[in-house]
């Protein structure tokens, strides 16, 4: 996420840390570099310019000159600076006194807002309520069963309309039937409109009219350049909104839309969603994509990730197994899928401080996560726990049925062995209060 | 018919051109020659058009040598000279016409790719009407068996163009897919086969590894086949259409772009960077909802509606 806008300012201050003190030219030439950074990573063109001048006023000076760690100081001013422009710390969504909460998504077509909705239900529902999805897109095919389909997956009712039934009565109905079954969100769906579509502007006014939603949120895509600023501030003027929702964030999108936004409309970027399953979705922390987009990583989001994922109390029992020297292939796998659990393995290496930059290139092979796990699936229950009577004749048998190669087997095997030796070492170490899973790879 | 399309074209192209034209014109009023703030401004208009900084210094650094050789005076001089740069990096790629190759294999397999929400089962179903209009036998290959509904949506515009389509259940092989519709274009005389795909992040690498088996299926079951990969790609987009475009060109090669959501009030001016980048061609807009809004694109119509005459 933001790693090209990351990559760019790296180079930048890397050109700045080899001097030992800067010159007024010297800030001048680094920040044209910065604007090009920003614009290439689409941050609006007038966005970018109150950037350059408000870290200009602040670098170009005594203070800066006479600094003993010149770079260390514009750094640490442009941090301030994206900060500052992507707006103070985490906010939440309200929550109304009397349920249920009413949460409008708006935004326009392909932005991703009943990917969105979806994602917005796994979570709330995760946090103890009781969501209910509504399909208000009559418009675009088959976009009431896309939700439809989503929330049968997610065992999340959906209230979808009948056939030409008119927006605003579809939005009146799910909030009485949510009133009548006790659910306390309901997630209001809109079709996707261009800002400049007068009729479909007026359309979302009405519904807001209405439905009197508690949060309307902006679903933006977090590829969007320029325009950003057209779409949110129409958005914002016509309707109103309290938030933004940023998606598609975790693909290379440089993410400037993000600043864009927030500049323009003052409204606060709510969550962002980093990937096409319904658990992609994330708080957005401003802070943290500051320290991102300067190449700093972000440890603080990795530690949650994995606090959220490893269970303390499988921990210690597998802490516990260590000790006693019983590590089992079954113990393995719940490793793996813990590890999977955190998410795609290249969005874990973004949050590692500097990985962006010894890694790059380097793509991590998901597929042999659950190669690895095949192979243990195809293990009985035997030969996980005492690996050692894996034969040859059974690694064959266990290389067919995983759809593997006996070579592959063979790796895992030894692998294997290795942190069985690991395991005793540790187990004869006092292992302290941290107890965090190992990963092989 | 035809010029209500063309009426719609001029709308959402309108839309783009007010937005430079606007800013062009404000610039040059009052100034007569083409100075450093002059430049400013025109940089200014290129960038917030989304053409790109590298793009446009490039565009910039050649007005501003063409300044110190020409005698530019006044508004028009200036918007001639920006439109000369800008077409001559339109022109300087190669542009592939589909319609000449068109009439030679049959089916004619074109398969529709972009990241997710850029339009492409829309524009697949335009294609489709489009053909439909040519008096072309059409075939819909609904090969997204990712997202929900979305063989549910290229179903609904089947029976609105009148199109065949093939179709698997939701979260089958893709490739299966496309095999299958490819077989049944062979066997019932089909003259364009469309293959509607998955939106997919460039950067996500086993999802472009499918995207090559789907056109290993396809080019080892019929000798050329894909013979178009139309990438989608939303007006909307900024510089990441750059890298976008990039990696799915490596991954199946792609012929061309079509740009849609240009009826909003985004300009696309990446496409252009694109073309200097890439040597990628802009072949079809999309300035709509509606099954005709798809036109096929003209550089030179581009360019002159960007800047106005």
């Amino acid at each position: 996420m933001f790693e090209l806008l990351s990559e760019g300012l790296e180079q930048v201050f890397r050109k700045l840390g080899k001097r030992g003190k800067l010159s007024e030219s010297d800030v001048r030439n680094c920040l044209r570099d910065i604007r090009r950074v920003l614009l290439e990573a689409d941050v609006n063109y007038k966005v970018t310019r109150e950037f350059i001048e408000r870290v200009g006023e602040k670098a170009i000076g005594a203070k800066v000159l006479k600094s003993l760690t010149p770079a260390q100081q514009v750094i640490k001013i442009v941090y301030d600076e994206l900060t500052y422009l992507m707006g103070g710390s985490a906010v939440g969504i309200n929550f109304s006194p009397a349920p249920p909460t009413v949460i409008m998504l708006v935004g326009l077509q392909g932005g991703g807002k009943t990917t969105v909705a979806a994602k917005l239900a796994r979570y709330f529902r995760s946090k103890g309520k009781s969501p209910m999805l509504v399909a208000v897109d009559t418009r675009r095919p088959a976009a009431v069963e896309q939700l439809r389909v989503l929330g049968l997956a997610l065992d999340v009712p959906v209230h979808s309309p009948d056939a030409n039934t008119d927006p605003i009565d579809i939005c009146t109905d799910a909030v009485t039937a949510a009133r009548r079954s006790g659910l306390d969100l309901l997630i209001l769906d809109t079709a996707g409109r261009l800002h400049v579509d007068q009729e479909m502007m007026e359309e979302l006014v009405k519904i807001r009219e209405r439905v009197r939603p508690h949060e309307i949120l902006l679903v933006a895509d977090g590829m969007t350049g320029q325009d950003a600023v057209n779409i949110a501030g129409e958005f914002h003027e016509r309707l109103g909104f309290d938030g933004v929702i940023l998606t598609k964030l975790d693909g290379d999108a440089r993410g400037g839309a993000a600043l864009s936004i927030r500049t323009v409309t003052g409204k606060p970027i709510k969550f962002v969603g980093v990937g096409e399953k319904v658990d992609a979705l994330e708080v957005f922390h401003p802070e943290r994509m500051a320290s991102r987009i300067l190449g700093m990583g972000d440890l603080p989001s990795l530690v949650e990730k994995a606090q959220e994922a490893v269970d303390i109390e499988k921990a210690k029992e597998l802490e516990e197994k260590l000790r006693k020297e019983t590590f089992t292939f079954d113990d393995f796998l719940e490793q793996l899928r813990q590890v999977k659990r955190l998410g795609p393995l290249d969005q874990l290496l973004d949050l590692i401080p500097g990985a962006g930059q010894v890694l790059k290139g380097l793509k991590p092979d998901e597929r042999a996560l659950i190669r690895t796990e095949a192979i243990i699936n195809s293990m009985t229950k035997e030969e996980r726990r005492k690996p050692h009577i894996i034969d040859g004749s059974r690694r064959k048998r266990i290389a067919m049925g995983s759809g593997t190669s006996v070579q592959e087997v063979n790796s895992l095997l030894k692998q294997f062995s290795m942190i069985q030796k690991m395991a005793r070492k540790i187990g004869k170490m006092k292992v302290g209060r941290t107890s965090r899973p190992m990963f092989p790879f | 018919m035809v010029g209500k399309v063309l009426d719609r074209l001029r709308m959402g192209l309108q839309k783009t051109q007010a937005g430079i034209l606007e800013g062009l014109s404000r610039s040059i009023k009052g100034h007569r020659t083409l100075d450093e703030e002059v430049l400013d401004e025109i940089e200014a208009t290129l960038l917030q058009a989304d053409v790109g900084p590298e793009t446009t210094s490039k565009i910039i650094s050649r007005i501003r040598e063409r300044g110190r050789r020409e005698k530019m005076e006044g508004l028009k001089a200036v918007k001639k000279v920006v439109k000369e740069e800008i077409l001559a990096i339109m022109d300087s790629a190669p542009t592939a016409d589909m319609s000449h190759s068109m009439s030679i294999p049959r089916p004619y397999v074109i398969m529709v790719v972009g990241v997710n929400g850029t339009g492409k089962t829309t524009t697949a179903g335009k294609l489709a009407r489009k053909f439909g209009k040519e008096g072309k036998k059409v075939l819909l290959a609904a090969a997204d068996t990712f997202r929900a509904a979305a063989t549910e949506q290229l179903e609904i515009w089947a029976k609105r163009t009148g199109a065949d389509i093939v179709r698997h259940k939701s979260g089958s092989d893709p490739a299966a897919v496309a095999f299958d519709a490819l077989s049944a274009a062979l066997s019932r005389r089909t003259d364009i086969l469309i293959i509607d795909t998955a939106g997919r992040l460039h950067t996500r690498t086993n999802l472009m590894e499918q995207l090559k088996k789907i056109k290993r299926v396809l080019g080892g079951l019929l000798e050329g086949a894909p013979h178009e990969a139309l990438l989608v790609l939303d007006a909307t987009t900024g510089q990441n259409a750059i890298p976008q475009v990039d990696y799915f060109n490596q991954a199946v090669g792609i012929s061309g772009i079509v740009l849609s959501k240009l009826d909003g009030t985004a300009k696309g001016g990446v496409v252009i960077a694109i073309r200097d980048r890439l040597s990628i061609p802009l072949r079809m807009i999309g300035i709509g909802e509606g099954p005709d809004d798809l036109r096929d694109f003209d550089p030179s119509e581009f360019v002159e509606a960007l800047f106005g005459g």
